[in-house]
């Protein structure tokens, strides 16, 4: 395919969009408050009302404010109609044919709207996720054909470096070295696999993406492919995903009907292909060599590292293993280029990032933002607070492996290294927000229930301590613990922290000792030895 | 045959390129503690008591994977991580039902020279006491799930040495149990060879021979790698 002909999809797209659109969410959330039928409704009624002419419904990705869904937005006035039910369906094709409508609506310059930047949900919500034609008509794979027939391998190497993306899975290594050393080996043989298998409790970010706007993964990952040399890609999407896979083996078979994907693509001499391997609900399996374990079909566990995957990866070969939203930044970087990126965010963490809101808050749902914005303006202004006007008490990020800040550190703006200096860590993007209701104690033992149902198995200190751990923890909030059980969970976060196999042992101290560290008063409040106020523990009854 | 110099515990040696600090140190006579390691079964790093600093790296690093370096300084021993050592043997002492005094292992025990060697009187943590099965379905051999500390040797050793890849492991965390095939009896599994392998890799009383009683399981570890030496080097040498 050439690019006249990329131009044409386009075109023919564009031309067949009728003046009114109404864009209807289909991603999981809204889909799971009924938006199918919802559809399916302003489907018949535009159908009934004769208005199939001027009036089209169309199923888009995630339109962001969860917590309203069903969501839908209306071309050419951009209004947003959020809880549309059935009901509603006549009203509404009524008033974007000029009448007029009782439905809900939510206020454009919502700040929860306003303050996004998008780049990697740039699509989402705008179109269609199934139909390659509707991501074309977005300038989707433009990119990838100037990247194939103008630009040296290198020369994406080197953008990418330039642009200061980093890792979005975590720990934010800086993408453009991981694929300039994976570049580097001699290798007949490389892989690209792309980490969708986003274990964090509460996290949906790349879910969204996946629904939303798939062909940005496929188009991500075949850059990736022609950058470092590889010719497979695999992508690893969690079993919980259902729909996220649906549209990703759709995606994957236009892409290679278009000739996206295959053989030489757009003509040139370049192959790559993309599989799915489906998780089966391992939290470890994220862990970039339990992921690869497991497509090789073995059990997931983590190996150590050295040798790190670009060295010896998938069946001993080179492998570049990025995130989802990290693949997801490549296309619309790839097509503005490395300046326009890095002048977005901060010194040292450009771009954006997009984080799931959830918890206490009143605005529930998907926000992008540039690096740098404090959490302050995330969860008060675009959040709208905590729920029925309580007060923030903490914010978790990070999930599992993150740590609660304290609500008096708000003003810390969202970067990698800001975030990592007050006991917490980006993560994935799971942002849980608590009020005054929530008792530190129990969260610090939530969080390492969950480490210890979901560790490997395979090293003794992460499987036997956070056991232990979680049973001092339980204790403690139920009233039998004492400054003694206090100072062996310390010790026990020291010795995970330092001497566990992978990631998921290093960090399942985390959420413990930023509770230890911000609310230790909650803590002491409860040991039978409590001396705070000099008064007696209470009872946990009592405390809830 | 390249050669690296470097220092473990102040003292200087010089080691094969190819070998680990672990091997470096043992052919100094340094000794490191191990539980998952075992010479001719491929390193896993998973026990982590082998745990060694190593200058200019900020996380510690398992002897047995890591490769020596040229000019690397190594301490074995730092107060550190001889309580780290404790505190993970005291931890897998919790985890089951080391019951030494009825263990058919009893002196002839890993685990508890593990023990004695890290200084452990007592244990700190609560024991977890689970209910393990023991599988004496083999006509031969048994397996007693209260005394396993999970080290996979067996796995390896089933794998790597006889090919069978009998046992694996399922379940997570603290719920990982060793299995025969798809967790059939083991006297039902259709690919062990009975070979007995898996009994002279076993640390600990977990994998015994039947009919041996307390103390008397003792085991020709040996063997192992006098096969692997043998199948790799054409060298029958013990
Ligand atoms: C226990 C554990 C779970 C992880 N889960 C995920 C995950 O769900 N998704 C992900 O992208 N990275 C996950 N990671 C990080 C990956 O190992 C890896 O660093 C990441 O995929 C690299 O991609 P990036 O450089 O684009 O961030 C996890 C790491 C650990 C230790
Ligand atoms: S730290 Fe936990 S999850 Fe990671 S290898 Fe060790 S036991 Fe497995
Ligand atoms: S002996 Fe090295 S980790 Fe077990």
């Amino acid at each position: 395919m050439e690019l006249p002909e990329l131009h044409q999809i386009a075109e023919k797209e564009r031309a067949s969009q009728k003046p009114i659109r109404l864009r209807i969410c289909v991603a999981a959330g809204c889909q799971s408050s009924g938006s199918l039928a919802v559809k399916k409704k302003l489907e018949d009624t535009v159908k009934e009302a004769g208005l199939s002419d001027k009036v089209q419904v169309v199923g888009v990705g995630c339109l962001k404010m969860c917590s309203q869904g069903p969501l839908v937005q209306a071309d050419p006035t951009q209004t947003l109609y959020a809880k549309v039910d059935e009901t509603q369906a006549a009203g509404l094709v009524g008033a974007v044919n000029g009448g007029h409508c009782h439905c809900a609506t939510v206020d454009p310059n919502d700040p929860f709207l306003a303050h996004q930047f998008s780049i990697v949900l740039e699509n989402s919500g705008l179109i269609d996720p199934e139909r390659i034609e509707s991501y074309i008509a977005a300038e989707g794979y433009e990119g990838l054909y100037h990247v194939l027939r103008e630009k040296t391998p290198t020369e994406i190497v080197e953008t990418v470096i330039k642009s200061g993306l980093r890792g979005r899975g975590g720990a934010g290594y800086p993408t453009g070295l991981k694929w300039a050393l994976v570049a580097k080996m001699q290798s007949p043989r490389k892989f690209v696999v792309c980490n969708a298998d986003e274990g964090d409790p509460g996290a949906f970010m790349d879910r969204s993406v996946l629904e939303s706007d798939p062909h940005r993964i496929l188009e991500g990952m075949a850059i990736a492919g022609y950058a470092i040399g590889a010719t497979q890609g695999y992508i690893y999407v969690r079993g919980e995903y259902p729909l996220a896979i649906k549209r990703l083996q759709g995606a994957i078979r236009q892409a290679k009907r278009l000739g996206m994907l295959g053989g030489h693509i757009f003509e040139s001499p370049f192959d790559f292909n993309i599989d799915l391997r489906i998780g089966a609900g391992a939290f470890v399996c994220g862990e970039e060599t339990a992921l690869m374990a497991s497509i090789e079909g073995r059990r997931g566990q983590p190996r150590p590292r050295p040798p790190f995957p670009a060295e010896s990866g998938l069946w001993g070969q080179p492998t570049l293993i990025n995130n989802v939203e990290t693949f997801a930044n490549i296309p619309t970087l790839i097509r503005k280029g490395a300046d326009w990126f890095s002048a977005i965010g901060t010194e040292k963490s450009k771009g954006t990032k997009v984080f799931a809101l959830a918890g206490k808050i009143t605005n529930t749902g998907l926000i992008e933002v540039p690096m740098g914005t404090t959490l302050r303006r995330i969860v008060e202004e675009m959040g709208g607070g905590v729920e029925n006007g309580g007060t923030v008490k903490a914010v978790q990020t990070g999930g599992p492996s993150g740590g609660c800040i304290p609500a008096d550190k708000l003003d810390t703006p969202v970067d990698y290294e800001s975030l990592a200096a007050i006991g917490s860590i980006m993560g994935s993007g799971g942002m849980i927000v608590m009020d005054q209701s929530t008792n530190m104690v129990d969260v610090a033992r939530f969080f390492m229930e969950f480490c210890m149902d979901e560790s490997c198995g395979k090293c003794a200190p992460c499987r036997a301590g956070t056991v232990q751990m979680y049973r001092l923890l339980s204790k403690i909030r139920e009233g039998r613990g004492t400054q003694q059980d206090i100072d062996m969970l310390n010790g026990l976060c020291d010795l995970l922290r330092n001497t566990s196999l992978c990631g998921l042992g290093q960090t399942a101290p985390n959420p413990t000792l930023s509770t230890l560290r911000y609310f230790r008063h909650e803590y002491e409040q409860l040991l039978t030895d409590s001396t705070v106020n000099g008064q007696l523990p209470k009872h946990p009854a009592n405390t809830t | 045959m390249a050669v690296k110099t470097l220092t473990i515990d102040d003292q200087l040696i010089s080691a094969r390129e190819e070998q680990t600090v672990l091997e470096a140190a043992r052919e100094a006579g340094i000794s490191i503690p191990t539980l998952c390691e075992l010479h001719g079964l491929g390193d896993i790093g998973a026990c982590r008591l082998c745990l060694v600093e190593v200058t200019g790296i900020a996380k510690l690093q398992p002897a047995c994977t890591t490769r020596v370096a040229e000019g690397m300084v190594v301490v074995t021993n730092s107060q550190r991580l001889q309580n780290y050592r404790r505190m993970i043997v005291e931890l897998l002492f919790a985890e089951r039902n080391h019951i030494c005094a009825v263990c058919v292992a009893n002196g002839h025990c890993e685990l508890q020279d593990l023990g004695l060697a890290v200084g452990m009187d007592h244990v700190r943590y609560e024991y977890l006491s689970p209910q393990c099965q023991v599988d004496l379905s083999h006509e031969r051999f048994g397996v007693d799930h209260n005394r396993c500390v999970l080290c996979m040797r067996c796995v390896r050793a089933c794998d790597e040495i006889e090919g069978a890849h009998t046992w694996d492991v399922m379940g997570r965390g603290t719920a990982s149990r060793v299995i025969t095939d798809l967790k059939q009896p083991w006297g039902e599994s259709q690919s062990c060879t009975s070979c007995g392998k898996c009994v002279l890799a076993c640390p600990t009383g977990a994998i015994f021979r039947r009919g041996s009683t307390v103390s008397e399981m003792e085991r020709d570890r040996w063997q192992l790698d006098f096969i692997v030496t043998a199948r790799e080097k054409k060298q029958w040498i013990i």
